[in-house]
Protein backbone atom coordinates (compact mmCIF):
# COMPACT_ATOMS: atom_id res chain seq x y z
CA UNK A 1 0.00 0.00 0.00
CA UNK A 2 1.60 3.24 -1.10
CA UNK A 3 1.23 6.38 1.02
CA UNK A 4 -0.82 9.41 -0.02
CA UNK A 5 1.13 11.60 -2.38
CA UNK A 6 -0.53 14.98 -2.07
CA UNK A 7 -2.79 17.07 0.13
CA UNK A 8 -5.90 16.21 -1.89
CA UNK A 9 -5.33 12.48 -1.29
CA UNK A 10 -4.72 13.02 2.42
CA UNK A 11 -7.92 15.04 2.73
CA UNK A 12 -9.76 12.32 0.81
CA UNK A 13 -8.60 9.70 3.30
CA UNK A 14 -9.67 11.88 6.24
CA UNK A 15 -13.02 12.65 4.66
CA UNK A 16 -13.87 9.01 3.96
CA UNK A 17 -12.79 7.94 7.44
CA UNK A 18 -14.86 10.68 9.11
CA UNK A 19 -17.92 9.95 6.98
CA UNK A 20 -17.85 6.22 7.63
CA UNK A 21 -16.97 6.33 11.33
CA UNK A 22 -19.79 5.52 13.73
CA UNK A 23 -18.19 7.63 16.48
CA UNK A 24 -16.42 11.00 16.38
CA UNK A 25 -12.76 10.49 15.43
CA UNK A 26 -10.07 11.89 17.72
CA UNK A 27 -6.81 13.33 16.41
CA UNK A 28 -5.05 10.15 17.58
CA UNK A 29 -7.54 8.03 15.63
CA UNK A 30 -6.90 10.04 12.49
CA UNK A 31 -3.09 9.91 12.88
CA UNK A 32 -3.41 6.11 12.67
CA UNK A 33 -4.74 6.55 9.14
CA UNK A 34 -1.28 7.76 8.12
CA UNK A 35 0.66 5.14 10.09
CA UNK A 36 2.37 7.77 12.24
CA UNK A 37 3.81 9.58 9.19
CA UNK A 38 1.95 12.80 9.93
CA UNK A 39 2.49 15.63 12.36
CA UNK A 40 -0.36 16.69 14.59
CA UNK A 41 -0.09 20.26 13.28
CA UNK A 42 -0.40 19.04 9.67
CA UNK A 43 -3.47 17.04 10.60
CA UNK A 44 -5.09 20.07 12.19
CA UNK A 45 -4.34 22.10 9.10
CA UNK A 46 -5.85 19.43 6.83
CA UNK A 47 -8.97 19.30 9.02
CA UNK A 48 -9.31 23.08 8.77
CA UNK A 49 -9.06 22.86 4.99
CA UNK A 50 -11.58 20.03 4.89
CA UNK A 51 -13.94 22.11 6.99
CA UNK A 52 -13.67 24.95 4.49
CA UNK A 53 -14.13 22.59 1.53
CA UNK A 54 -17.51 21.57 2.94
CA UNK A 55 -18.63 25.09 3.77
CA UNK A 56 -20.99 25.48 0.81
CA UNK A 57 -22.10 21.86 0.78
CA UNK A 58 -24.60 19.86 2.85
CA UNK A 59 -22.49 18.81 5.84
CA UNK A 60 -20.50 20.60 8.52
CA UNK A 61 -17.29 19.21 9.98
CA UNK A 62 -17.79 19.75 13.72
CA UNK A 63 -15.52 19.28 16.69
CA UNK A 64 -17.13 17.79 19.81
CA UNK A 65 -15.73 16.46 23.09
CA UNK A 66 -14.45 13.12 21.78
CA UNK A 67 -13.34 14.27 18.33
CA UNK A 68 -14.47 15.36 14.90
CA UNK A 69 -17.60 14.35 13.00
CA UNK A 70 -19.69 15.38 10.03
CA UNK A 71 -23.25 16.47 10.63
CA UNK A 72 -26.04 17.85 8.48
CA UNK A 73 -26.21 21.64 8.10
CA UNK A 74 -28.65 23.09 10.67
CA UNK A 75 -30.97 24.45 7.95
CA UNK A 76 -31.45 20.89 6.63
CA UNK A 77 -32.33 19.42 10.02
CA UNK A 78 -36.00 20.29 9.81
CA UNK A 79 -36.35 18.34 6.55
CA UNK A 80 -34.40 15.32 7.77
CA UNK A 81 -36.48 15.25 10.95
CA UNK A 82 -39.53 14.45 8.80
CA UNK A 83 -38.10 10.97 8.24
CA UNK A 84 -38.79 10.23 11.91
CA UNK A 85 -42.06 12.00 12.58
CA UNK A 86 -42.63 10.52 16.04
CA UNK A 87 -41.47 13.05 18.58
CA UNK A 88 -38.62 12.24 20.90
CA UNK A 89 -39.91 11.60 24.42
CA UNK A 90 -39.02 14.48 26.69
CA UNK A 91 -37.28 14.11 30.01
CA UNK A 92 -39.25 15.12 33.09
CA UNK A 93 -38.38 18.32 34.93
CA UNK A 94 -36.87 16.22 37.73
CA UNK A 95 -34.46 14.60 35.24
CA UNK A 96 -33.51 17.88 33.60
CA UNK A 97 -32.98 19.68 36.93
CA UNK A 98 -30.83 16.81 38.20
CA UNK A 99 -28.83 16.91 34.96
CA UNK A 100 -28.40 20.69 35.28
CA UNK A 101 -27.13 20.34 38.86
CA UNK A 102 -24.63 17.65 37.82
CA UNK A 103 -23.53 19.66 34.77
CA UNK A 104 -22.98 22.91 36.66
CA UNK A 105 -21.99 21.69 40.11
CA UNK A 106 -20.05 18.48 39.38
CA UNK A 107 -18.83 16.38 40.96
CA UNK A 108 -21.86 16.11 43.23
CA UNK A 109 -23.41 13.47 45.49
CA UNK A 110 -27.09 12.60 45.66
CA UNK A 111 -27.11 14.56 48.92
CA UNK A 112 -25.92 17.69 47.11
CA UNK A 113 -28.66 17.26 44.51
CA UNK A 114 -31.29 16.78 47.23
CA UNK A 115 -30.02 19.87 49.04
CA UNK A 116 -30.41 22.05 45.96
CA UNK A 117 -33.75 20.66 44.75
CA UNK A 118 -35.25 20.29 48.25
CA UNK A 119 -36.64 16.82 47.46
CA UNK A 120 -35.29 13.27 47.61
CA UNK A 121 -33.59 12.03 44.43
CA UNK A 122 -35.69 9.41 42.74
CA UNK A 123 -33.40 6.46 41.83
CA UNK A 124 -35.20 6.27 38.51
CA UNK A 125 -33.98 9.75 37.63
CA UNK A 126 -30.32 8.81 38.13
CA UNK A 127 -30.83 5.56 36.26
CA UNK A 128 -32.18 7.37 33.21
CA UNK A 129 -29.17 9.68 33.11
CA UNK A 130 -26.66 6.88 33.66
CA UNK A 131 -28.30 4.66 31.03
CA UNK A 132 -28.17 7.48 28.51
CA UNK A 133 -24.44 7.62 29.29
CA UNK A 134 -24.72 11.30 30.11
CA UNK A 135 -23.73 10.87 33.76
CA UNK A 136 -21.40 8.49 35.57
CA UNK A 137 -19.75 7.93 38.94
CA UNK A 138 -16.27 9.44 39.13
CA UNK A 139 -15.42 8.62 42.74
CA UNK A 140 -16.60 8.72 46.33
CA UNK A 141 -16.60 11.57 48.78
CA UNK A 142 -14.50 10.69 51.83
CA UNK A 143 -17.29 11.17 54.38
CA UNK A 144 -19.30 8.55 56.30
CA UNK A 145 -21.13 6.34 53.84
CA UNK A 146 -18.68 7.25 51.05
CA UNK A 147 -21.41 8.58 48.72
CA UNK A 148 -20.79 8.36 44.97
CA UNK A 149 -19.74 11.52 43.15
CA UNK A 150 -21.53 12.06 39.85
CA UNK A 151 -20.24 13.96 36.82
CA UNK A 152 -21.29 14.42 33.20
CA UNK A 153 -19.58 12.34 30.52
CA UNK A 154 -17.92 13.26 27.23
CA UNK A 155 -20.83 11.53 25.54
CA UNK A 156 -23.15 14.11 27.10
CA UNK A 157 -21.05 16.87 25.53
CA UNK A 158 -21.06 15.06 22.17
CA UNK A 159 -24.84 14.74 22.25
CA UNK A 160 -25.20 18.47 22.94
CA UNK A 161 -22.70 19.37 20.25
CA UNK A 162 -20.15 20.70 22.74
CA UNK A 163 -16.39 20.34 23.08
CA UNK A 164 -16.22 21.16 26.78
CA UNK A 165 -18.38 22.14 29.74
CA UNK A 166 -17.17 25.72 29.36
CA UNK A 167 -19.34 25.94 26.24
CA UNK A 168 -22.52 25.50 28.29
CA UNK A 169 -24.43 28.75 28.86
CA UNK A 170 -22.66 30.43 31.82
CA UNK A 171 -24.40 29.74 35.11
CA UNK A 172 -24.34 33.46 36.00
CA UNK A 173 -26.91 33.97 33.23
CA UNK A 174 -29.43 32.13 35.34
CA UNK A 175 -28.52 33.35 38.81
CA UNK A 176 -28.77 37.07 37.99
CA UNK A 177 -31.54 37.17 35.43
CA UNK A 178 -34.53 37.52 37.73
CA UNK A 179 -32.97 38.89 40.86
CA UNK A 180 -33.55 42.61 41.20
CA UNK A 181 -30.71 44.51 42.79
CA UNK A 182 -32.13 46.04 45.95
CA UNK A 183 -30.48 47.71 48.95
CA UNK B 1 -54.59 33.17 32.54
CA UNK B 2 -58.09 34.48 32.11
CA UNK B 3 -57.80 37.08 34.84
CA UNK B 4 -54.96 38.93 33.18
CA UNK B 5 -56.68 39.43 29.85
CA UNK B 6 -58.10 42.91 29.66
CA UNK B 7 -61.70 42.28 28.64
CA UNK B 8 -63.97 39.34 29.25
CA UNK B 9 -67.57 39.77 28.18
CA UNK B 10 -70.45 37.53 29.23
CA UNK B 11 -73.83 38.28 27.64
CA UNK B 12 -72.40 41.60 26.48
CA UNK B 13 -71.50 42.65 30.03
CA UNK B 14 -67.92 43.26 30.99
CA UNK B 15 -66.71 40.77 33.58
CA UNK B 16 -64.52 42.56 36.09
CA UNK B 17 -64.34 39.97 38.83
CA UNK B 18 -64.24 36.22 38.77
CA UNK B 19 -67.54 34.73 39.89
CA UNK B 20 -67.18 33.50 43.48
CA UNK B 21 -69.06 30.30 42.86
CA UNK B 22 -66.70 29.20 40.07
CA UNK B 23 -66.55 25.45 40.34
CA UNK B 24 -63.11 23.78 40.46
CA UNK B 25 -63.26 19.98 40.35
CA UNK B 26 -61.28 18.45 43.25
CA UNK B 27 -59.16 16.36 40.84
CA UNK B 28 -57.81 19.49 39.22
CA UNK B 29 -56.01 20.41 42.42
CA UNK B 30 -54.13 17.14 42.48
CA UNK B 31 -52.82 17.58 38.96
CA UNK B 32 -51.86 21.14 39.81
CA UNK B 33 -49.94 20.25 42.98
CA UNK B 34 -48.05 17.44 41.33
CA UNK B 35 -46.68 19.86 38.82
CA UNK B 36 -44.43 21.30 41.56
CA UNK B 37 -41.00 19.75 41.77
CA UNK B 38 -40.80 20.18 45.55
CA UNK B 39 -41.19 22.73 48.34
CA UNK B 40 -38.63 25.12 46.84
CA UNK B 41 -40.47 25.05 43.53
CA UNK B 42 -43.76 25.77 45.28
CA UNK B 43 -42.24 28.63 47.29
CA UNK B 44 -40.77 30.16 44.14
CA UNK B 45 -44.14 29.91 42.47
CA UNK B 46 -45.84 31.68 45.40
CA UNK B 47 -43.17 34.40 45.48
CA UNK B 48 -43.36 35.04 41.72
CA UNK B 49 -47.15 34.81 41.61
CA UNK B 50 -47.57 37.35 44.40
CA UNK B 51 -44.77 39.52 43.06
CA UNK B 52 -42.89 39.29 46.33
CA UNK B 53 -39.33 40.55 46.57
CA UNK B 54 -37.19 37.45 46.97
CA UNK B 55 -34.58 39.49 48.86
CA UNK B 56 -37.15 40.81 51.35
CA UNK B 57 -39.70 38.05 51.73
CA UNK B 58 -42.73 38.85 53.92
CA UNK B 59 -42.51 35.62 55.91
CA UNK B 60 -45.95 35.75 57.49
CA UNK B 61 -47.74 36.09 54.15
CA UNK B 62 -45.63 33.45 52.43
CA UNK B 63 -45.91 30.97 55.32
CA UNK B 64 -49.69 31.23 55.44
CA UNK B 65 -50.03 30.61 51.71
CA UNK B 66 -47.52 27.80 51.79
CA UNK B 67 -49.25 26.03 54.69
CA UNK B 68 -52.54 26.37 52.88
CA UNK B 69 -51.16 24.47 49.89
CA UNK B 70 -49.46 21.85 52.04
CA UNK B 71 -52.70 21.19 53.96
CA UNK B 72 -54.47 20.55 50.66
CA UNK B 73 -51.64 18.37 49.55
CA UNK B 74 -51.62 16.31 52.75
CA UNK B 75 -55.25 15.47 52.15
CA UNK B 76 -54.33 14.02 48.77
CA UNK B 77 -50.82 12.67 48.84
CA UNK B 78 -49.17 12.03 52.20
CA UNK B 79 -46.01 10.60 50.72
CA UNK B 80 -45.34 13.72 48.73
CA UNK B 81 -45.92 15.91 51.74
CA UNK B 82 -42.86 14.76 53.75
CA UNK B 83 -40.42 17.11 52.01
CA UNK B 84 -43.04 19.84 52.15
CA UNK B 85 -43.57 19.41 55.91
CA UNK B 86 -39.87 19.88 56.55
CA UNK B 87 -40.08 23.18 54.70
CA UNK B 88 -43.14 24.19 56.74
CA UNK B 89 -41.10 23.73 59.91
CA UNK B 90 -38.28 25.78 58.44
CA UNK B 91 -40.60 28.62 57.42
CA UNK B 92 -42.19 28.75 60.87
CA UNK B 93 -38.78 28.74 62.49
CA UNK B 94 -37.61 31.67 60.34
CA UNK B 95 -40.83 33.55 61.07
CA UNK B 96 -40.48 33.09 64.83
CA UNK B 97 -36.82 34.08 64.82
CA UNK B 98 -37.79 37.30 63.04
CA UNK B 99 -40.26 38.07 65.81
CA UNK B 100 -37.61 37.85 68.51
CA UNK B 101 -36.09 41.17 69.48
CA UNK B 102 -32.44 41.48 68.55
CA UNK B 103 -30.25 41.82 71.63
CA UNK B 104 -28.52 45.21 71.68
CA UNK B 105 -25.00 43.79 72.00
CA UNK B 106 -25.36 41.67 68.85
CA UNK B 107 -24.37 43.81 65.93
CA UNK B 108 -25.77 43.07 62.51
CA UNK B 109 -27.17 39.64 63.15
CA UNK B 110 -27.68 37.60 60.01
CA UNK B 111 -31.11 37.82 58.50
CA UNK B 112 -32.87 34.55 59.46
CA UNK B 113 -34.14 34.41 55.89
CA UNK B 114 -30.65 34.48 54.38
CA UNK B 115 -30.23 30.70 54.04
CA UNK B 116 -33.72 30.25 52.59
CA UNK B 117 -33.13 33.05 50.07
CA UNK B 118 -29.79 31.54 49.08
CA UNK B 119 -31.43 28.16 48.50
CA UNK B 120 -34.36 29.65 46.61
CA UNK B 121 -32.07 31.61 44.32
CA UNK B 122 -29.82 28.62 43.71
CA UNK B 123 -32.80 26.44 42.94
CA UNK B 124 -34.27 29.03 40.61
CA UNK B 125 -30.97 29.24 38.73
CA UNK B 126 -30.85 25.45 38.37
CA UNK B 127 -34.45 25.45 37.21
CA UNK B 128 -33.64 27.96 34.46
CA UNK B 129 -30.46 26.07 33.56
CA UNK B 130 -32.51 22.88 33.23
CA UNK B 131 -34.99 24.60 30.91
CA UNK B 132 -32.10 25.89 28.83
CA UNK B 133 -30.47 22.43 28.63
CA UNK B 134 -33.82 21.01 27.60
CA UNK B 135 -34.12 23.54 24.78
CA UNK B 136 -30.58 22.94 23.48
CA UNK B 137 -30.43 20.90 20.28
CA UNK B 138 -29.41 17.32 20.91
CA UNK B 139 -28.14 14.61 18.65
CA UNK B 140 -31.04 13.13 16.69
CA UNK B 141 -33.33 16.00 17.65
CA UNK B 142 -32.06 19.32 16.40
CA UNK B 143 -29.07 18.02 14.51
CA UNK B 144 -28.16 14.88 12.61
CA UNK B 145 -24.80 13.18 12.53
CA UNK B 146 -23.55 12.05 9.12
CA UNK B 147 -22.80 8.37 8.81
CA UNK B 148 -22.06 7.03 5.35
CA UNK B 149 -22.41 3.31 4.93
CA UNK B 150 -19.19 1.39 5.04
CA UNK B 151 -19.13 -2.34 4.93
CA UNK B 152 -16.72 -3.35 7.60
CA UNK B 153 -15.44 -6.64 6.20
CA UNK B 154 -13.65 -8.59 8.85
CA UNK B 155 -10.60 -9.52 6.82
CA UNK B 156 -8.95 -12.73 8.01
CA UNK B 157 -5.26 -12.31 7.42
CA UNK B 158 -3.40 -15.63 7.05
CA UNK B 159 -0.14 -15.49 9.02
CA UNK B 160 3.02 -15.46 6.92
CA UNK B 161 5.18 -18.60 6.79
CA UNK B 162 8.74 -18.91 5.47
CA UNK B 163 11.03 -21.92 5.02
CA UNK B 164 13.01 -21.22 8.19
CA UNK B 165 9.85 -21.26 10.25
CA UNK B 166 8.82 -24.54 8.66
CA UNK B 167 12.22 -26.13 9.38
CA UNK B 168 12.07 -24.89 12.94
CA UNK B 169 8.61 -26.36 13.36
CA UNK B 170 9.73 -29.72 11.96
CA UNK B 171 12.69 -29.78 14.37
CA UNK B 172 10.32 -29.21 17.22
CA UNK B 173 8.08 -32.03 16.05
CA UNK B 174 11.02 -34.43 15.84
CA UNK B 175 12.31 -33.35 19.24
CA UNK B 176 8.92 -33.86 20.80
CA UNK B 177 8.47 -37.24 19.07
CA UNK B 178 11.81 -38.33 20.50
CA UNK B 179 10.87 -37.22 23.96
CA UNK B 180 7.57 -39.07 23.69
CA UNK B 181 9.03 -42.36 22.45
CA UNK B 182 11.80 -42.29 25.08
CA UNK B 183 9.24 -41.66 27.68
CA UNK B 184 7.08 -44.59 26.56
CA UNK B 185 10.10 -46.88 26.35
CA UNK B 186 11.13 -45.89 29.85
CA UNK B 187 7.75 -46.70 31.20
CA UNK B 188 7.71 -50.14 29.53
CA UNK B 189 11.22 -50.90 30.75
CA UNK B 190 10.37 -49.94 34.27
CA UNK B 191 7.27 -52.06 34.10
CA UNK B 192 9.21 -55.09 32.83
CA UNK B 193 11.85 -54.49 35.48
CA UNK B 194 9.16 -54.31 38.10
CA UNK B 195 7.73 -57.66 36.96
CA UNK B 196 11.18 -59.22 36.82
CA UNK B 197 11.53 -58.37 40.50
CA UNK B 198 8.09 -59.73 41.25
CA UNK B 199 8.79 -63.05 39.49
CA UNK B 200 12.21 -63.37 41.04
CA UNK B 201 10.88 -62.65 44.52
CA UNK B 202 8.23 -65.31 43.99
CA UNK B 203 10.84 -67.86 42.96
CA UNK B 204 13.05 -67.08 45.97
CA UNK B 205 10.65 -69.18 48.04
CA UNK B 206 12.45 -72.14 46.47
CA UNK B 207 11.58 -75.07 44.33
CA UNK B 208 9.97 -75.27 40.97
CA UNK B 209 7.13 -73.08 39.91
CA UNK B 210 4.70 -73.79 37.13
CA UNK B 211 4.93 -71.33 34.26
CA UNK B 212 1.18 -70.63 34.29
CA UNK B 213 1.20 -69.90 38.04
CA UNK B 214 3.32 -66.84 37.41
CA UNK B 215 0.55 -65.16 35.44
CA UNK B 216 -2.26 -63.25 37.06
CA UNK B 217 -5.24 -63.66 34.75
CA UNK B 218 -7.66 -61.87 37.06
CA UNK B 219 -6.29 -58.33 37.13
CA UNK B 220 -4.28 -56.16 34.78
CA UNK B 221 -5.44 -57.63 31.49
CA UNK B 222 -3.39 -58.41 28.41
CA UNK B 223 -0.71 -55.68 28.71
CA UNK B 224 0.23 -56.95 32.16
CA UNK B 225 0.43 -60.54 30.92
CA UNK B 226 2.67 -59.45 28.03
CA UNK B 227 4.91 -57.44 30.33
CA UNK B 228 5.09 -60.38 32.74
CA UNK B 229 6.07 -62.67 29.89
CA UNK B 230 8.72 -60.22 28.75
CA UNK B 231 10.01 -60.10 32.32
CA UNK B 232 10.38 -63.87 32.38
CA UNK B 233 12.20 -63.86 29.05
CA UNK B 234 14.47 -61.08 30.31
CA UNK B 235 15.19 -63.00 33.53
CA UNK B 236 16.03 -66.09 31.49
CA UNK B 237 18.26 -64.11 29.17
CA UNK B 238 20.16 -62.64 32.11
CA UNK B 239 20.54 -66.16 33.51
CA UNK B 240 18.68 -65.38 36.68
CA UNK B 241 16.17 -68.18 36.21
CA UNK B 242 16.16 -71.62 34.70
CA UNK B 243 13.30 -72.76 32.53
CA UNK B 244 12.74 -76.47 32.04
CA UNK B 245 10.34 -78.58 30.05
CA UNK B 246 10.43 -82.40 29.96
CA UNK B 247 8.66 -82.92 26.68
CA UNK B 248 6.92 -80.87 24.01
CA UNK B 249 3.63 -79.33 25.24
CA UNK B 250 4.25 -80.56 28.79
CA UNK B 251 4.29 -78.24 31.81
CA UNK B 252 7.03 -75.62 31.89
CA UNK B 253 8.76 -75.16 35.20
CA UNK B 254 10.74 -72.20 36.40
CA UNK B 255 13.40 -72.00 39.02
CA UNK B 256 15.61 -69.26 40.37
CA UNK B 257 19.23 -69.87 39.43
CA UNK B 258 20.60 -68.93 42.83
CA UNK B 259 18.23 -71.14 44.79
CA UNK B 260 18.79 -74.82 44.77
Amino acid sequence: MRGPENVAEMKGILEAALLTASQPLSLDDMLKLFAGRMERATLRMLLDELKQDWEDRTLDLIQVATGYRFQAKPELSAFIARLNPERQPRYSRAVMETLAIIAYRQPVTRGDIEQIRGVAVNPNVMRQLVERDWVDVVGQREVPGRPSLYATTKHFLDDLNLCSLSELPPFEDFSQSEVPLSS
Amino acid sequence: MLVTTSEIKINGELLTELPLDLYIPPDALEVYLESFEGPLDLLLYLIRKNNLDILDIPMAKLTVQYMDYVDKMRAINLELAADYLLMSAMLIEIKSRMLLPTPAEVEEEDDPRAELVRRLMEYEAIKLAAQRLDEMPKVGEGFQVAHAYYQHIAEIKPPEVDVDALVEAWKNVVKRAKLNSNHQLGRAELSVREHMSLVLRRLQAGGMCEFSELFDFETGGLPKLVVNFLAILELAKEGLIKITQQAAFSTIYLQASNVE
